[in-house]
């Protein structure tokens, strides 16, 4: 009996376990040796360069573009997917044709971003594009423009495609999150006469804040990368002028372009410290707000 | 069903508090502008794979006056959609397999045995979640380099299903430690070995579990892009993700953009079919997910 459990256990998790540290582990802890190096591919010419590589990040303006453009999304994209999502939800919980919604709302979520990044790149198209027809057709001929091509909409352009792929994804988690309140609440509510807007704001939005915060974390992850529909939909990709550039199109191109995987390395590195730091802090207001409820 | 009963009993009273006033028509609004914003792209797309290339080009906003079932034909064969389509198909089936195979022996022996090392054990996978692939790209590359792997249906495999099996332990982990102890205790004692426990009673109880997950992986693993741009450079064996990228760019140049259309929808249509026949399933399973 126990000799048949150990051989067991050897099997059942044996093979798994060589997958997970030779194909995630070792490379994980390989990238953080090769970031201080200069390593450029050739097997044995790796040589030590200490911080180097990362003195060299802060002057390569590309790649503090891609920070930038990183940053911004950042600040927008998870701010504008929760209050869409979180406003849908809202107004989803007492209204008819309610699933019906929820079917289309979540469709974009299953596509690939390449699918994605290739459909808007049509939809943008500056002549026959969906986007600059509709508005001449409405019009507002002057509003339609070259929106990838212009560096002061390329950015815009591509953070409401990410926002539109993920609006559906955050109304069906933030309508389960809605439907898990109490109905005594909201009956309570109602009699006390308060309005849908003060309801929203003083009794449903407390009450899904922890979802609310588990959404920022995934959305935030999801702005620091941004690399598929950029690399798909950009012109360059990542143009005008690096107006589109994000972290992981550097460390793409600086890799498997230019050889320069010690440098590469180093810009992994840098994303994985700001996505750490992202997890940790949302992580830490968390544990604060539910001190607060209680 | 919670729904239909909701309805009534939350919609109604507003109407009668507020007397003969008609409730504000803003709300239905701004869900069917969503719905619009949503839709509108694929059903533009979906509708222009018919259309020439005249009009789309010329009358972007209209129905063809015949639709041209040839730009499909073109982009399947010509455009080597099918070739693309196969290959996505033999690598996520494979990969979905192995994943789930060895995702579902892991979580259940770390859930159900008790050993020294269990929880180092349990963290060494889980840990991998929190970590950005670009981080390890570079030394992944050169990994499967070096194994002789690059560009191969089998290395491609593996490393999906390496990089999906964190996730698949996490969940069904927590999933393993609800179901009851007694059926197994039960089986041990008709005589069961350990391995036919797991295989022929905790894996049949674990169904919805593995349902969820699976689904969850395989859109995943359908969808991924970052790791075969850099470990699948051939192109006679690019997955669809790849195919349909190189596409857009070398039909751009060509300007066939009903064969450009046409790809697209025929990308896209697999998962709008999935997603019709098992959406209950597909959205509860994809959002516990984000939530456990």
């Amino acid at each position: 009996m126990r000799h048949g459990r150990w051989r067991f256990l050897l099997g059942a998790l044996a093979p798994a376990l060589v997958l997970h540290v030779v194909f995630v582990l070792s490379p994980y802890a390989q990238a953080f040796y090769l970031s201080l190096t200069d390593w450029t591919g050739v097997a044995g010419e790796a040589h030590f360069v200490g911080a180097g590589n990362y003195a060299r990040l802060g002057g390569d303006s590309l790649f503090l573009d891609a920070v930038r453009n990183n940053a911004v999304m950042l600040a927008v994209v998870p701010f504008a997917t929760i209050a869409l999502g979180l406003g849908l939800a809202a107004l989803l919980r007492t209204r008819r044709g309610s699933a019906g919604y929820q079917i289309v709302y979540f469709f974009p979520q299953l596509l690939s971003l390449v699918v994605i990044g290739v459909l808007w790149s049509f939809v943008y198209n500056p002549n026959t594009g969906l986007l600059n027809s509709g508005l001449r057709a409405a019009g507002l001929g002057p509003l339609a423009r070259s929106w990838l091509a212009e560096p002061d909409f390329a950015l815009a352009a591509v953070m409401a495609v990410l926002v539109w792929s993920s609006v559906g994804f955050y109304v069906v988690l933030f309508r389960a999150a809605i439907e898990g309140i109490p109905r005594e609440l909201y009956e309570a509510a109602l009699i006390d006469g308060a309005g849908g807007w003060t309801t929203f704001r003083r009794l449903t939005l407390p009450l899904v804040r922890e979802t609310v915060q588990v959404a920022f974390v995934y959305l935030g992850i999801a702005a620091l990368d941004g690399f598929a529909v950029v690399q798909v939909m950009t012109v360059g990709p990542g143009g005008p002028d690096g107006a589109t550039e994000v972290i992981g199109l550097s460390l793409y191109r600086n890799a498997f372009s230019y050889g320069r995987f010690g440098y590469a390395s180093a810009m992994g590195v840098a994303l994985f410290f700001a996505t750490l730091t992202l997890a940790v802090l949302a992580l830490r207001s968390g544990r604060r707000e539910r001190l607060e409820l209680a | 069903m919670t729904l239909l009963r909701e309805r009534p009993s939350v919609a109604a009273p507003p109407l009668v508090s507020r007397g003969t006033q008609r409730p504000n028509p803003l709300p239905q609004i701004a869900m069917l502008c969503w719905a619009v914003v949503t839709a509108l792209p694929l059903l533009w797309a979906v509708v222009s794979s018919v259309k020439s290339d005249d009009e789309i080009l010329n009358s972007p906003w209209s129905l063809p006056a015949q639709p041209h079932f040839d730009n499909w034909a073109r982009a399947w064969t010509s455009a080597n959609i099918g070739r693309y389509f196969l290959n996505s198909l033999v690598v996520v089936g494979g990969a979905l397999l192995l994943t789930m195979l060895l995702g579902s022996l892991v979580a259940y022996a770390l859930a159900r045995y008790e050993f020294r090392g269990n929880r180092v054990l349990y963290y060494t996978f889980v840990a991998a979640m929190f970590f950005p692939v670009f981080l390890a790209l570079v030394p992944l590359f050169f990994v499967v380099q070096q194994l002789g792997l690059l560009g191969t249906y089998p290395g491609l495999i593996l490393v999906y299903a390496a990089y999906a099996v964190p996730f698949t332990v996490f969940f069904l982990h927590a999933f393993f430690r609800t179901l009851p102890t007694e059926i197994a205790e039960a089986a041990f004692l008709d005589g069961c070995s350990h391995g036919a426990v797991f295989f022929r009673v905790m894996l049949p109880l674990a169904r919805p579990g593995l349902t969820a997950v699976g689904i969850f992986n395989f859109l995943g693993l359908w969808n991924q892009y970052l790791l075969p741009l850099v470990l699948n450079p051939d192109p006679d064996r690019y997955v669809l993700a790849q195919g349909l990228a190189a596409l857009s760019v070398s039909q751009g140049y060509r300007s066939d953009w009903g064969g450009l259309f046409a790809g697209l929808t025929i990308a896209m249509l697999p998962v709008l079919v999935a997603y019709v026949a098992f959406q209950r399933h597909i959205r509860a399973g994809m959002t516990a997910g984000a939530v456990k």
